[in-house]
């Protein structure tokens, strides 16, 4: 049993066994009891554990198999980070076309997540630029799953957490850029209908559009936070090859850093030093894709009892009102993080039964877990996304109630079809029961 | 300068493997000997997509002797001449196991020490006819002292690095290199079955100090470069005071 296969919140522990994989060729290793695939465990809670289980470490299956710079399609095995396949196309001229907020995932859990990036409204979610991949079953059977073959399967599996299988690799198509660096657009805003009227400017014209909140902010103040576009565009004359700062988290501090006082500190500081208006600045991909990336084990900032991170979506009706009310019961509630996070998602459907994106408001923001009351507060914020038709993301919860998953999510029973019988996770004995 | 042509004895190795890469990322030519060709085939395609100008396979278990020449010959015509020859096959030989079985005792051995010593003498004579390249081997920390949890594994490493010092002073003078890599703990599939403190290293760490040693031309290294010192500490200890402790 391994203490040392966390998820990234550090919240639940759970105790499993490990086996960790580097052939595609081979089979699925034998275990008793149930397992489950993982990446490199960046869930934030508990789909990416498997407590009492065996987790099939895939991240010994991370060489590349083919990639044609013409097209830009990449076939490689499912273990491959983000990180590997920028630092090898960028260069060539190629971008992932979908990126989360950090680069240090593996292709086979952006796949069983379907992520998505600040450019959802213009391109969709990661899964949409799955050519193909490979699905090795517990029973030994093989397929190659398609948008066109064995299409039942790839809608499982997309979006899938990793249960209907092990994905052993998987082509994607890239997309061409002009370089490695954005033309970005940066300026607060005072209001949460500020917000809403700057995304709704800015679609047509910037690929990747978010904002930062202040989740802090109270009366006429809520909703105010710092709103960021951006285009690709080639390296600004002005460019210095940069080196990455590489700063860590070394160790766990005994508390969480994250507390009323620091909060609202931190908050304050980030929304006045932001420019009232718009102001234009080239930045490299890596710190304004992945601005957390830059500090490694930031996570260890919340202290030994971890965080919970929760990503809701509201669709267009009731969204202005759900998320006003949201940031409200939050910003009562004395707790938040320092990076909240509000983006509008766009109209294109996203290919999973359980995928997550889909059109609204998305909100994302961390609590450092101080037990009972924050699953309270959670709790209370379930209430406004159910009553609004929205859904959880499960790649970032860790406590969410089979009920509410059951309502968030209608397709999970035709999605249970497709589980293999011998792998499971935390989070999946959790809602289906 | 013309591409490197790197031939990788072991090339599944973990640390093996993540070498390939950095030489791959060079743009060098590669010719790896691995006992599974399905894996062999999938580095190779990984270190084409990575920049190897050219990867070729070949097939070599290592303890069957009487296909060393062949294996060799055909490694030295692909790329016409080698110019860093890596050893790194190996096995993680049950301690307890070989108390009780010689004959395991003696294939494991075999594996970890004489074909080891067999593949290099061969691949001398031809670096020697060249006048030129660099042959690495991974050997061990292990080999450094016999210690009751490992010495069947020691003493083939033992015997390894004994002769690597032999050959390393014999083709000084003719303008070839023998590096004898001596790795720590390594987080490896080979090491899958033990508990990993603050001591153990990624493959990739390790691989980023073989090709370093390679390219100054370095006889021994110990890596992490720390380990040196630890070995140095096991070393000094009197014989009647280390045969009273565990390690």
């Amino acid at each position: 049993m391994s203490p040392a296969f966390l998820s990234w919140g550090h919240w639940p522990n759970a105790a499993q066994h490990v086996l960790r994989l580097s052939n595609r060729f081979a089979p699925l290793p034998s275990f008793e009891g149930h397992a489950l695939p993982r990446g490199n465990g960046r869930s934030y809670g508990d789909v990416c554990l498997d407590d009492g289980g065996t987790l099939l470490d895939a991240r010994g299956l991370d060489r590349f198999i083919a990639f044609d710079q013409e097209t830009g399609v990449l076939r490689c095995e499912a273990g491959v980070l983000l990180s590997s396949i920028l630092e090898l196309c960028v260069p060539r001229g190629w971008f992932l076309p979908v990126v989360p907020g950090t680069r240090f995932i593996t292709i086979g859990g952006a796949i069983a997540n379907d992520v998505h990036g600040k450019n959802h409204h213009a391109v969709g979610s990661f899964g949409r630029y799955v050519r193909c991949f490979e699905l090795l079953r517990s029973d030994g059977t093989r397929r190659i799953c398609s948008p066109q073959e064995n299409a039942d399967w790839f809608t499982a599996t997309v979006g899938g957490l990793g249960l209907t299988g092990l994905i052993t690799w998987a082509e994607l198509q890239l997309r061409r850029v002009p370089g490695a660096w954005f033309d970005t657009e940066t300026r607060r805003f005072d209001r949460l209908d500020d917000f809403f009227q700057l995304s709704a400017h800015s679609e047509r014209d910037f690929e990747y559009t978010v904002a930062w909140v202040d989740c802090t902010a109270r009366g006429n103040a809520l909703g105010r936070g710092v709103f960021s576009r951006g285009n690709h565009c080639a390296a600004p004359s002005s460019a210095k090859s940069r080196r990455e700062r590489g700063l860590r988290m070394a160790v766990t501090p005994p508390f969480s850093l994250v507390n009323g006082l620091t909060l609202h500190a931190f908050n304050w500081q980030h929304f006045h030093r932001a420019p009232k208006a718009l102001q234009r600045s080239p930045q490299h991909y890596r710190p304004w894709l992945f601005p957390l990336d830059g500090i490694l084990d930031w996570n260890r900032m919340y202290g030994p009892h971890g965080f919970l991170q929760y990503q809701c979506v509201l669709p267009p009706p009731a969204a202005r009102d759900g998320v006003r009310e949201l940031l409200d019961r939050i910003a009562a509630s004395g707790s938040g993080s320092f990076l909240a996070v509000l983006k509008q998602f766009g109209v294109i459907r996203s290919p999973g039964l359980l995928s997550f994106p889909r059109p609204g408001t998305t909100l994302a923001l961390d609590f450092a877990n101080r037990g009972p009351a924050t699953f309270e507060l959670l709790d209370r914020l379930d209430e406004v996304v159910a009553a609004a038709g929205g859904a959880v993301y499960p790649a970032k919860d860790a406590r969410m109630s089979g009920e509410r998953f059951r309502g968030y999510f209608p397709a999970w029973r035709q999605f249970s079809e497709f589980t293999d019988p011998t792998l499971s996770s935390g989070f999946w004995r959790r809602v289906v029961q | 300068m013309n591409s490197q042509r790197v031939l990788i004895i072991g090339a599944t190795s973990a640390i093996a493997e993540a070498v390939a890469r950095l030489y791959a990322a060079r743009g060098a030519s590669l010719y790896l000997l691995v006992r599974d060709r399905n894996r062999g085939e999938a580095i190779a395609q990984d270190l084409g997509v990575r920049g190897a100008v050219e990867t070729r396979v070949g097939i070599l278990d290592a303890s069957d002797f009487s296909a060393h020449a062949a294996a060799i010959a055909a490694a030295w015509s692909a790329f016409n001449g080698l110019d860093v020859v890596l050893i790194a096959h190996g096995t993680l030989p049950d301690q307890a196991r070989c108390d009780a079985d010689t004959d395991y005792a003696l294939r494991e051995f075999t594996v970890n020490g004489t074909s080891t010593i067999a593949l290099a003498n061969r691949i001398a004579q031809r670096l020697e006819a060249q006048s030129s390249g660099t042959l690495a081997v991974i050997s061990s920390v292990a080999g450094d002292r016999g210690r009751a949890s490992n010495y069947l594994y020691g003493s083939a490493k033992a015997a390894v690095s004994t002769y690597l010092s032999g050959l390393r002073q014999r083709l000084n003078a003719r303008g070839v290199n023998v590096l004898t890599i001596k790795p720590g703990f390594v987080d490896t599939p080979m090491t899958a079955a033990f508990r990993k403190g603050a001591l153990w290293a990624k493959p990739d760490q390790i691989a980023h100090g073989i090709v370093h040693a390679i390219d100054k031309r370095r006889g021994v290294v110990y890596l992490p470069r720390f380990w040196w010192a630890i070995m140095a500490m096991i070393r000094s200890i009197p014989e009647f005071v280390f045969r009273r402790i565990k390690l």
